[in-house]
């Protein structure tokens, strides 16, 4: 194998199961899935393995609209309409108003590239299906133009989805899956130490208790993720708090927990369940 | 010696327990196994299985169950390139144990078994399979891990990282699992038909067709025409019976109900639990008793709205016309169930009634009386889609006929 192993990038800690998962769908050319809870860095996976490779990432983040056909391409009617006014143009070229989406782009580049397709599960449940076909053969066929895209490289697809829907199985038959589990207290650390190097040992240890308590805490729905705790972290040490001061009190709870409802279960948890 | 030949026995194994892999996916193993991908040690292999073969989360517990049933033992040497592939040239596949051997394997206690175990690997000089002493394939010596033996030891685990029998032993996954995912999907597909898409306040987007022929008209000049965007006014309301003649169902309606829970198209959904029969309450949470009125429900809801009530319909039928009917004891409902009924279907008068049982037993004087006031189809595939169809106005189905002489027998009560 000559192509270059993903082994997670200095920002971007891979467990082994992840580091298989990049390696093997590079290697068959095959779309790895990613599904996890919001926040264990499914989309900054992407950038991981772009730096890996040494290539450009492309993003196509999927809203509840998007259509197979925009990563494909855009017939801008309304630009030729326009420009029909006016005789600067030449509007016979229908080419210049062939706007290609994210997969077009990935699919016409001159090297591989890595292409991100963002939170597939928001669109429609046909959305998926639609897309089998290009991601199959790597081709698509500009009608308006009669011209056809070939990939010269197959880009590396990552698709991530937070399981909002179920995916077809024909589709998810021809991907490669992996599940991020959300980290446990030893690779949270690790993750910790990427973002904030050299934190004070005892600070750490509070910060993760009451973390992982937050996140037990069957009232809170949405749990805090890694990027709030990231986030908390540094707003705890901007404000050069003691540790101790944790023990007592929740401060910056704000940072962690946006709904109304989840501060207030934090604040007053339910007897029931006693800190330590 | 090609790959395919020793771990196809792995394959069949999997959909044997119920892992719906494909010949495609298998195949796709093969072909990473081929360029070299997996071969290092047990744990690499299991990792590159799992993220080929399996692709939902619901489904590790069970793969892991299976991964540790079929590869224990084998760690304590395993090489998979030569060991391996020769051992499993001829795969023996886990025999099935008879409740006697299971029993007999549940009765060693931990300590004994790790005795044992120790002294078993001071004996062991060669490899062994099918016996019930030696550390071997498909044994049933305690030794391994998971699968059939939830009292074995562990076998093997290499100095440094985790080891893919302690990873799937721990059973990490346990909590994802599901059972149901597998057709909910399929019922949300059919659900999914039910949305009815119409313009109205809200975003705007360009009207191309109308652009263009506002600009023809305008003689040239361009006349941007927008229109708001579409979107979905199904308002459904799902009601469903729990509990006695519907337990052997249960796994059906919990899949229905999930797909309509995950069905993010809706304008609004509502769900409701009953007993038998809907009454005064209808409940959020059947085991608790906690519910809503009836009525207060009903003032929520309107015709714009579609009701759904999945239930066997299988009462006795003074369940249905009696005060006080409810077949809870402690409870006692003012106005008989059948007229409840009546009161839902005409305030939400686009309404279906899926039923769990077939149309063979749909004459029960319970069912009879039930199927004047609602619409019956089947709780399958095609009934569902049929209901769909219904509830559209696409394929009307009245109920059938004879509502006025109930409405007259409660009126008399």
């Amino acid at each position: 194998m000559t192509a270059p192993q993903f082994t997670g990038t200095q920002n971007y800690l891979a467990s082994p199961d992840l580091q298989d998962a990049v390696n093997v769908a590079i290697a068959l050319e095959r779309p790895l899935l990613i599904k996890g809870e919001p926040g264990t860095g499914k989309t900054r996976l992407a950038e991981a393995i772009a730096e890996t490779l040494d290539t450009e990432l492309l993003s196509w983040n999927v809203k509840s609209t998007t259509k197979a056909q925009d990563g494909l391409y855009v017939y801008d009617t309304v630009a030729r309409l326009n420009d029909a006014r006016f005789s600067d143009k030449d509007i016979s070229d229908i080419s210049q108003y062939i706007k290609l989406g994210a997969l077009g782009q990935a699919l016409k580049a001159d090297k591989r590239v890595v292409l991100l397709i963002d939170e597939i599960d928001k669109a429609d449940m046909e959305f998926p299906n639609d897309l089998l076909h290009e991601l199959d053969r790597m081709r698509f066929f500009v009608s308006e133009t009669g011209e056809e895209v070939v990939a010269k490289h197959r880009p590396v697809v990552l698709i991530t989805s937070n399981n909002e829907k179920e995916l077809p199985d024909a589709f998810l038959r021809r991907c490669v899956f992996h599940f991020i589990a959300f980290p446990d207290e030893a690779q949270m650390k690790d993750i910790v130490e990427v973002h904030h190097p050299k934190l004070d040992q005892e600070l750490l240890d509070q910060v993760m208790k009451r973390f992982y308590w937050l996140r037990s805490l069957p009232e809170i729905r949405k749990r805090p993720s890694t990027s709030e705790l990231v986030d908390w972290i540094s707003a705890l040490l901007r404000s050069g708090m003691e540790p101790s001061v944790l023990e007592e009190e929740l401060p910056f709870l704000g940072v962690l927990l946006k709904r109304e409802k989840d501060l207030d279960a934090a604040r007053n948890p339910p007897p029931r369940r006693r800190y330590n | 010696m090609s790959a395919s030949a020793n771990f196809l026995g792995f394959f069949y194994f999997l959909r044997e327990v119920g892992l719906p892999v494909s010949m495609t996916e298998w195949l796709t193993l093969m072909e990473a196994l081929a360029r070299g991908h997996g071969k290092a040690d047990l744990s690499t292999f299991y990792r590159l299985s799992r993220a080929l073969l399996i692709k939902r989360e619901g489904q590790f517990d069970r793969f892991d169950q299976a991964f540790g049933a079929y590869f224990k033992d084998i760690e304590t040497t395993f090489e998979l390139d030569d060991e391996l592939y020769q051992w499993l040239e001829n795969p023996v596949l886990p025999r099935e144990l008879s409740d006697e051997e299971v029993a007999a394997l549940e009765s060693y206690d931990l300590d004994t078994l790790r005795e044992m175990f120790e002294e078993r690997l001071k004996e062991q000089t060669e490899r062994h399979d099918g016996g019930n002493r030696w550390v071997g394939t498909g044994g049933t010596s305690p030794f391994g891990h998971g699968g059939k033996n939830p009292a074995g030891v562990r076998v093997g685990g290499k100095g440094g990282g985790r080891s893919a029998m302690q990873i799937v032993g721990e059973r990490r996954y346990r909590n994802l699992r599901s059972d149901r995912v597998l057709d909910t999907r399929q019922m949300g597909a059919a659900l999914r038909k039910l949305k009815r898409l119409a313009r109205h306040q809200g975003p705007l987007e360009l009207d191309l067709d109308e652009t263009i022929d506002q600009t023809a008209s305008n003689g040239g000049e361009i006349d941007l025409v927008f229109r708001p965007e579409r979107h979905n006014k199904v308002k459904l309301l799902l009601l469903m019976d729990v509990g006695g003649t519907m337990d052997p169902h249960a796994d059906l309606c919990e899949r229905l109900f999930s797909a309509a829970h995950a069905a993010t198209h809706f304008k609004a959904f509502k769900s409701y639990y009953f007993h038998n029969c809907v009454y005064d309450k209808l409940y959020t949470d059947m085991a608790q008793f906690k519910g809503v009125p009836t009525d207060d429900i009903l003032k929520e809801v309107d015709n714009t709205w579609t009701l759904i009530v999945v239930g066997d319909a299988w009462m006795s039928p003074y369940e249905l016309t009696h005060v006080g009917g409810a077949i809870q004891y402690s409870y006692r409902n003012a106005k008989p169930g059948i007229r409840q009924l009546m009161e839902l279907a005409e305030r939400i008068p686009k309404n279906a009634w899926l039923n769990p049982e077939g149309p063979r037993i749909w004459h029960a004087q319970s069912i009879a009386m039930i199927r004047r006031v609602f619409p019956m189809f089947e709780l399958t595939l095609e009934g569902i889609t049929e209901a769909v169809d219904h509830l559209r106005g696409a394929k009307v189905v009245e109920p059938l006929s004879g509502i006025d002489a109930i409405r007259e027998y409660t009126a008399s009560r």
